[in-house]
């Protein structure tokens, strides 16, 4: 057993985070499939697909009813079976732009399209094995949604010789990735296999808070007992914020800082969440395209609960099979607290990237001018002055940002929470981005 | 169920933690009760009203600046900071209007003239004790030894106006300075009670280490190399005060880690320079409030690095 969990690793940024994860020992529930499936048309960062079905039409589970010949897509299918009653626009949050999304009427009998799963696995070619993780719509699951196909075929002129499993779910609530690793485990080993005959890397390693000893003691006894305990290795890390970062992670577990703009594949990383290679273990092995995941429904709701759910089920139909919202419950948010995205209608369909849907209370706060304490500067891990972004963001002075790397800042939100004085600094810092982005459009 | 409206939008993060801009303050305050209780203890009454007199003023002052510029007043607690360490530099007998002047100079033109909380330039409570100093420099001048709740005073050299050249200092005389029964403004004879509020503020992580570390140590080891005592200049004048209390003020002093090294060095270097070449026998005020000045330009030139920046120097290994 001896070597496979290494030593733990902390980094000096960061915070700890109130953890509340209420749901940690809660077994995975299948989730009610929804009467009316809202399927959002672009669950993945990139291009929206276009919808293969019409008004009328009849799809069964796993039937592909969106697809792109864009390079940076990936196809979404339906999640229950039923008949296609109608189309509407949705707000992606990521973008906060409206997508096109398709709505099935379920007919209540989750009839699924025949699976075809591949007689012998262990024959399937690179580009076969690219290709059914293609075709079931498979995109990152810790909540960035980048198309999994894209990164597991990276350029030829970079050599990736690392991969990192990411277990870490630094953000306070979620539990979706730790309650994956314990009930599904064998699934997420046996997806890092897969990418790891994709990528032949020299090193895999699984990157897990120890706030989840029991999923580091999990993941090693499977390590074992199939026999990949020389090529993979679990690294503990301390439980903060955010830990889980693909950059805070390639730094910490192997001393490499991915190139401002650049992608951890520059370093020759590659970094999959769990639920991620547990994906492409039902694609590739199963034949199973993804129709649903894990997310963690908690915080203000009576039944805190990690439920098994099909994408474009509405909010409202999960907060009702936790009991419904307790208390002054006024913030519906979708994703973690410290990056997720506040929600003002239930209707609103859950989608690939959603990992917990957290109902809390939010009391106002006010707004003081900056005392130059340093605080923020002390804990972001991009190692940025906050306080100055935000300065320069409010005052307008765009090109300053741009010389202080602000897009070197992934929004993680370390500045912003720990400010004493409330400044929204994230936010001034996403006004930045984007006016820099229009003038770099302009030009 | 409720209804859809009742749902608040808002950028994330969605926590918050503290502590809050008055949290802190408070906790400067709670500090200060150390040396301000050492003022009391002896200096008497008079210690209790220039006290008084200081915050009071400052408070008044902060309130009419807010109304007049328009803005709410926010019972933040910085002018109360203000007020007690303005009081903590003055001489025990200053006349009250004097000390009154110099709290609604710090507040009105040093803080409110440049934008109030988060925008002065320079620290308050220092930017008036010079202001006092040069207005009204005999007062300012007049020592006296600790008289506790005694009338009588008897007015006195503080070890650095008295001492000529290299003083020679006898076991008691350090003790006496350690503990504050020495002549010298309120706040700064006792290195002991400035000390428990420092380490205080240290501990609850309130301030960095870096300024005052670096500063006593400077002047230290400067005083070492002119052939000085380092611990007659460390207790000595308002040095304790300065380096715990005024220095690490979070708006004036730098905000990069580096740049409170540089910033503490500095100060070590400009205090022994004042104090051994200069005509005047403390130069603690006057050194912080020309850091002050260069907070700016320090905190332009000790960025970190980004992460991720390549300079060709550190890249992938």
């Amino acid at each position: 057993m001896a070597g496979v969990i290494l030593k733990k690793k902390s980094s000096p940024y960061g915070v700890k985070v109130p953890e509340r994860k209420l749901t940690a020992g809660k077994p995975i529930e299948r989730a009610p499939f929804p009467d009316k499936a809202i399927i959002s048309l672009q669950q993945n960062l990139g291009a929206p697909c276009r919808a293969l079905v019409k008004r009328g039409d009849r799809v069964l589970t796993g039937q592909k009813i969106g697809d792109s010949d864009k390079f940076v897509s990936a196809p979404v299918h339906a999640t229950i079976s039923g008949e296609i009653t109608g189309t509407t626009m949705v707000i992606n949050p990521p973008t906060a732009q409206p997508v096109e999304t398709l709505i099935v009427t379920s007919d209540g009998t989750d009839e699924w399209v025949e699976l075809q799963p591949p007689e012998s696995p262990a024959d399937l070619s690179s580009e076969q094995i690219l290709s059914r993780i293609r075709e079931a719509g498979i995109v990152g699951l810790g909540g960035a949604a980048f198309p999994s196909h894209i990164k597991l075929a990276p350029p030829e002129n970079k050599k990736i010789d690392t991969i990192i499993l990411n277990g870490c779910e630094c953000e306070p609530y979620a539990t979706s990735d730790h309650r994956v690793m314990l009930e599904y485990g064998e699934k997420v080993l046996s997806g890092l296999n897969i990418i790891r005959r994709l990528l032949s890397p020299e090193f895999a390693y699984i990157a897990i808070e120890d706030n989840k000893e029991d999923a580091i003691d999990h993941m090693e006894k499977l390590i074992v007992s199939m026999g990949i305990e020389r090529d993979v290795k679990i690294v503990p890390l301390e439980s903060k914020y955010p830990m889980g970062a693909e950059r805070v992670l390639t730094k910490l577990i192997l001393g490499r800082e991915v190139p401002i703009g650049g992608l951890p594949l520059d370093v020759g990383v590659v970094i999959h969440n769990v639920g991620t290679t547990q994906a492409i273990h039902e694609a590739v092995v199963e034949g199973k395209p993804l129709v649903e995941r894990v997310i963690t429904v908690t915080g203000a709701v009576r039944n805190p609960k990690n439920l098994l759910v099909r994408f474009g089920t509405p909010l409202r139909t999960l907060i009702e099979f936790c009991g419904g919202t307790v208390g002054k419950a006024n913030k519906v948010i979708l994703g973690g607290p410290m990056m997720g995205f506040a929600q003002f209608d239930l209707d609103f369909p859950t989608v690939k990237g959603t990992n917990s849907l957290i109902v809390k209370e939010d009391t106002s706060v006010t707004e003081q001018h900056c005392i130059r304490c340093g605080r923020c500067i002390e804990v972001c891990p991009m190692r940025l002055m906050p306080t100055l972004l935000a300065n320069c963001a409010m005052a307008g002075r765009y090109d300053e940002c741009k010389e202080a790397h602000i897009d070197n800042c992934f929004e993680c939100g370390v500045c912003a929470y720990s400010c004493p004085a409330n400044i929204p600094i994230v936010q001034h810092i996403r006004v930045a981005k984007r006016e820099l982005a229009k003038r770099a459009v302009k030009r | 169920m409720t209804s859809p409206r009742e749902f608040l939008i808002s950028p994330s993060p969605h926590l918050w933690r503290g502590p809050s801009v008055s949290r802190i303050m408070y906790l400067v305050m709670l500090a200060l009760v150390f040396p301000a209780g050492a003022a009391i203890y002896f200096f008497g009454f008079r210690a209790v009203a220039v006290l008084g007199v200081c915050t009071g003023a400052a408070l008044l002052t902060e309130y009419l600046c807010k109304k007049m510029r328009g803005h709410a007043f926010v019972m933040d607690g910085s002018a109360v900071v203000t007020g007690l360490l303005l009081a903590l530099t003055l001489p025990p007998t200053v006349p009250l209007w004097m000390a009154a002047v110099g709290a609604v100079f710090a507040i009105a033109i040093v803080k409110e003239a440049f934008g109030g909380l988060g925008h002065n330039i320079f620290n308050p409570a220092l930017g008036a004790r010079a202001f006092v100093s040069v207005s009204f420099s005999l007062p300012m001048t007049t020592w006296v030894k600790p008289t506790g709740f005694a009338v009588d005073v008897v007015t006195s050299a503080t070890p650095l106006s008295g001492a000529s050249g290299w003083p020679q200092f006898d076991p008691a005389a350090y003790q006496a300075m350690f503990l504050g029964n020495i002549s010298g403004s309120l706040g700064e004879t006792s290195a002991l009670a400035i000390l428990i509020g420092g380490c205080l503020l240290l501990g609850l992580r309130v301030i960095s280490w870096r300024i005052p570390a670096t500063y006593i140590g400077v002047v230290a080891i400067l005083a070492f190399a002119f052939g000085q005592d380092p611990l007659f200049h460390i207790l000595a004048g308002g040095l304790m005060l300065g380096a715990f209390f005024m220095a690490t003020d979070y708006v004036t002093s730098p905000l990069t880690n580096r740049g409170k090294v540089m910033f503490g060095v500095s100060l070590g270097v400009l205090t022994m320079l004042i104090r051994h070449f200069g005509g005047m026998p403390e130069g603690v005020c006057y050194s912080i409030l020309f850091m002050n000045a260069m907070t700016p330009l320090i905190d332009r030139y000790t960025r970190e690095r980004p992460y991720g920046l390549v300079k060709r120097a550190k890249s992938a290994d």
